[in-house]
């Protein structure tokens, strides 16, 4: 019942559909009439959108290859690179989100209910809010050096706070629910009563801030990217092509245009989507509408 | 003339509702200086009705048919600048939460003042002296001080006042009262009442005061129009409706009411004692380590004796600490002193993992059945929870989930299903189903039919009175209502400020009552002179 009314929102079907869409893009990338996007070719570098010339591939072989977004001043393909980068972008989006809501989760729920653990555990989340987040990011990559690993733990980490503090307050107004104190009657074990009857109760909040996360995280992996702390210049990601092609910019906007305009589509899908879900999950917006 | 005339007065649902019309064609009138109660259950459509009189009403609700008439002036289809003229002026509201319906960050004074100042030509002296006048026309102490406070600076019963001062200063013609005592305590709703009253026959008012209980209707209706589902169905006097009722729901209505007589039946005093509290004391100490510890006495020396298959009452108002004294014996709250006996066991000092095969004997049913129920888990997984954490398996939980159900007389089928798919009094029956599943011993309803209509009320208060003799059950029954507690308890403690003030079989405490405050208790009880017609 729930399900039919949130697709029935435009917000959401817009955000799912493109979403989707990216998705099938990341992982059919190889069957897109892409090359490898590593390759290069001296001979065809600065070659502007819908532009043919060669490239060599790994075995030394040359192959004739329309650029469909040009190519960059080592002479690779940017259409190639933009469909791989999609692969990074959502990897990192959702892998951070799920793991900032899980870490969040436990936190927020401790804190919550387990009314000792709220005062240092809140105190410390207050301490982490207090560094701005992409400074806390570009620390740790450069602490642990640059992989997908490290970058999705480097942005998840200061949107835990975000996310525990929403489940922390949450959870302390579910707790005064009466079915709540009537599961503490009927004896339920506190892990049971916060896992089985206060998280459930959260979900929907959890899942518009879920996708306001991914959103956030693709950004700040672009970002870092771009500034070169990110993922090491091989792996093909938007900041990265952004980044590579900011010298050029004004004789070849191509080099940033074509990964910034995914960028921004995905960015704006997820948040509709997360305003959607918004609207459909919170009753009392449902109400409004 | 009449002040208000609503003819054949429909206003549509949206589509997909449980009916098409929330109003189907609705007459009635109110005179001058008349009060006409408007009756029904929830959901019956009265407050859409006043609503659609002061053109309050949501787009989601259009007005599809009929008309209204203020003073002979049509209200259908007029501006919304003439409206905004009207309300204040010639018509006026109060509500039923007097917090919410002031603004929290004006003081009184300006929220009376707003309304003369867009409505009359006053100047500020003259403003100020009629604020003050009206001030102590309802009967506030200390006029000036009551002005100069914020709505969270006072009680209840004043806040309600503030909103009648408000709704008078004007004169209007026609007072709309929504549910304007639900919120209070019975005592200060017999106050209310009587300043509604001498107000209303000073100044020659039209009230049309919409209500749900019949007490209030005794009290103070000229005449009574009781509304089902949308339908008028009976209009007439008070006596009329109250003691000949014509109508076949307005007989049922009426027959649900529970008298104020206790039932007289004898109590064994000599059954065995479930429970046994002594100096029981709750003491709230808000503590910040800036300020100074605040200490609330919740509860204070209750001492009290609940004996198997019977029933004991606490009564008293909100903040008397009844409520405090289910929770301590429950063990949702930690007593601060005293004992709890359950059996042969000492319960309030009981460490958690101690207490925990002992949780399963006392049970207890809550006062709001939309939140007493997990929205997220079945009817079925609600009521097993409890027998699968004592181990009993699975199989045999929801075989005697099947058994309870039928004992609270619903369909097994329910079992399958969420508590948004049922109504108020059912949910009710599912969270009695979920406490006696635990087979306890004693079980404390906590307000437990205090949210329901009355007529789903006195269902589920005759499913308690059978649970109770059939399992022979030890019950402590926790109410603000002395109907109720007249129909169901054997023995009554009334609380006040966390003390039990006086404490008896039921028989003595209602027929000759000694305490004070027990006096003012019943005096208050709206409609308790008034012989309700029998079915």
């Amino acid at each position: 019942m729930a399900s039919a009314r949130i697709l029935q929102n435009w917000s959401v079907r817009i955000g799912a559909s493109v979403i989707a869409a990216m998705v099938l893009v990341a992982v059919a990338a190889p069957w897109l009439g892409t090359v490898d996007p590593s390759l290069f070719d001296a001979g065809s570098r600065d070659l502007l959108p819908g532009q043919s010339g060669d490239i060599t591939t790994l075995e030394g072989e040359t192959l004739r290859h329309t650029f469909l977004m040009g190519s960059d001043s080592f002479g690779r393909d940017i259409y190639s690179r933009v469909i791989y980068g999609t692969r990074v972008s959502l990897v990192v989006g959702i892998a951070t989100a799920l793991l900032a809501l899980a870490a969040g989760i436990v936190c927020g729920l401790g804190a919550g209910y387990l009314r000792w653990l709220d005062g240092v555990l809140m105190r410390f989340m207050d301490g982490v809010m207090a560094i701005p987040a992409i400074l806390i990011a570009i620390a740790l990559v450069a602490l642990w050096r640059g992989s997908i690993f490290t970058v999705v733990v480097a942005i998840a980490i200061p949107e835990i706070p975000r996310v525990t503090r929403l489940v922390r307050s949450l959870v302390l107004t579910i707790r005064e629910e009466p079915y709540v104190e009537a599961a503490i009657a009927l004896g339920t074990p506190t892990w049971k009563i916060m896992f089985g009857h206060i998280l459930p109760n959260c979900i929907a909040p959890l899942l518009v801030q879920g996708t306001f996360t991914c959103a956030f995280a693709i950004l700040v992996e672009a970002i870092l990217s771009f500034l070169g702390v990110g993922l090491p210049p091989d792996i093909p990601t938007w900041g990265n092509i952004m980044a590579e092609g900011r010298a050029q910019f004004v004789s070849f906007p191509h080099n940033v245009f074509f990964p910034g305009i995914f960028l921004a589509v995905t960015v704006l899908a997820v948040n509709i989507l997360g305003d959607g879900l918004r609207d459909t999950l919170d009753p009392k917006m449902a109400k409004r509408v | 003339m009449s002040v208000l005339e609503v003819n054949d007065l429909s206003i549509d649902l949206p589509p997909g509702g449980d009916r098409a019309q929330a109003v189907s064609r609705a007459s009635f009138a109110v005179g001058r200086g008349e009060i006409l109660c408007l009756v029904g259950e929830s959901g019956s459509g009265k407050s859409v009705i006043a609503q659609g009189v002061m053109g309050l009403l949501p787009r989601t609700l259009p007005l599809a048919g009929g008309s209204i008439r203020l003073e002979g002036e049509e209200l259908r289809g007029i501006g919304a600048a003439r409206l905004r003229q009207l309300r204040a002026t010639r018509m006026s509201m109060i509500f039923q939460e007097p917090m919410t319906a002031l603004n929290p960050v004006m003081t009184c004074g300006e929220q009376i003042d707003e309304v003369l100042r867009f409505h009359s030509g006053l100047s500020a002296g003259d403003r100020e002296r009629r604020i003050l006048d009206i001030v102590s026309e309802v009967a506030l102490p200390d006029p000036a001080r009551i002005v100069a406070s914020y709505p969270h600076q006072l009680s209840g019963g004043q806040r309600q006042r503030i909103m009648i001062a408000m709704a008078l200063v004007l004169e209007p013609a026609l007072l709309i009262a929504d549910e304007p005592t639900t919120a209070l305590d019975v005592t200060t709703q017999a106050q209310i009442l009587g300043l509604i009253l001498a107000l209303q026959k000073k100044h020659g008012t039209g009230v049309l005061f919409i209500t749900h209980d019949f007490g209030v209707v005794a009290e103070i209706a000229h005449r009574v129009a009781v509304l089902r589902l949308g339908e008028l169905v009976e209009i007439g006097t008070r006596d009329e409706v109250l003691q000949r009722p014509r109508h076949e729901y307005t007989k049922m209505l009426i027959g649900s009411v529970p008298t104020l007589k206790p039932h007289g039946r004898p109590a064994d005093p000599g059954a065995p004692i479930v429970l046994r509290t002594r100096r029981l004391s709750k003491t709230y100490v808000d503590r910040h380590w800036l300020a100074h510890a605040r200490e609330v006495r919740a509860a204070e020396d209750v001492t009290l004796e609940v004996r198997r298959g019977q029933t004991l009452g606490i009564v008293g108002e909100s903040g008397s600490g009844k409520s405090t004294v289910a929770r301590c014996i429950v063990r949702l709250v930690d007593p601060t002193s005293g004992e709890i006996r359950l059996g042969g066991d000492e319960i309030a000092t009981m460490g958690a993992a101690a207490l925990r095969p002992l949780r399963r004997r006392v049970q207890i049913v809550f006062q709001d059945p939309y939140r007493s129920l997990n929205p997220r888990r079945t009817v079925g997984e609600a009521i097993i929870e409890g027998p699968l954490n004592y181990g009993v398996s699975r199989a045999e939980a929801l075989e005697r989930a099947r058994k309870l159900m039928a004992l609270v007389r619903m369909d097994g089928a329910a079992l399958s299903r969420y508590p948004h798919q049922f109504s108020g009094g059912q949910r009710q029956r599912i969270c009695i189903a979920r406490a006696l599943a635990m087979e306890p011993e004693l079980l404390i309803a906590d307000e437990a039919v205090s949210a329901l209509d009355v007529s789903v009320q006195a269902q589920v208060l005759e499913l308690l009175e059978e649970i109770r003799t059939r399992l022979n059950l030890a019950m402590l029954f926790i109410t603000h209502d002395l109907r109720v507690a007249a129909q169901v308890c054997d023995q009554v403690a009334v609380m006040s400020k966390g003390r039990v003030v006086e404490y008896g079989p039921a028989e003595e405490i209602f027929l000759r009552p000694q305490h004070e405050y027990t006096r003012t208790l019943f005096e208050a009880a709206p409609g308790r002179h008034f012989a309700f017609g029998s079915t």
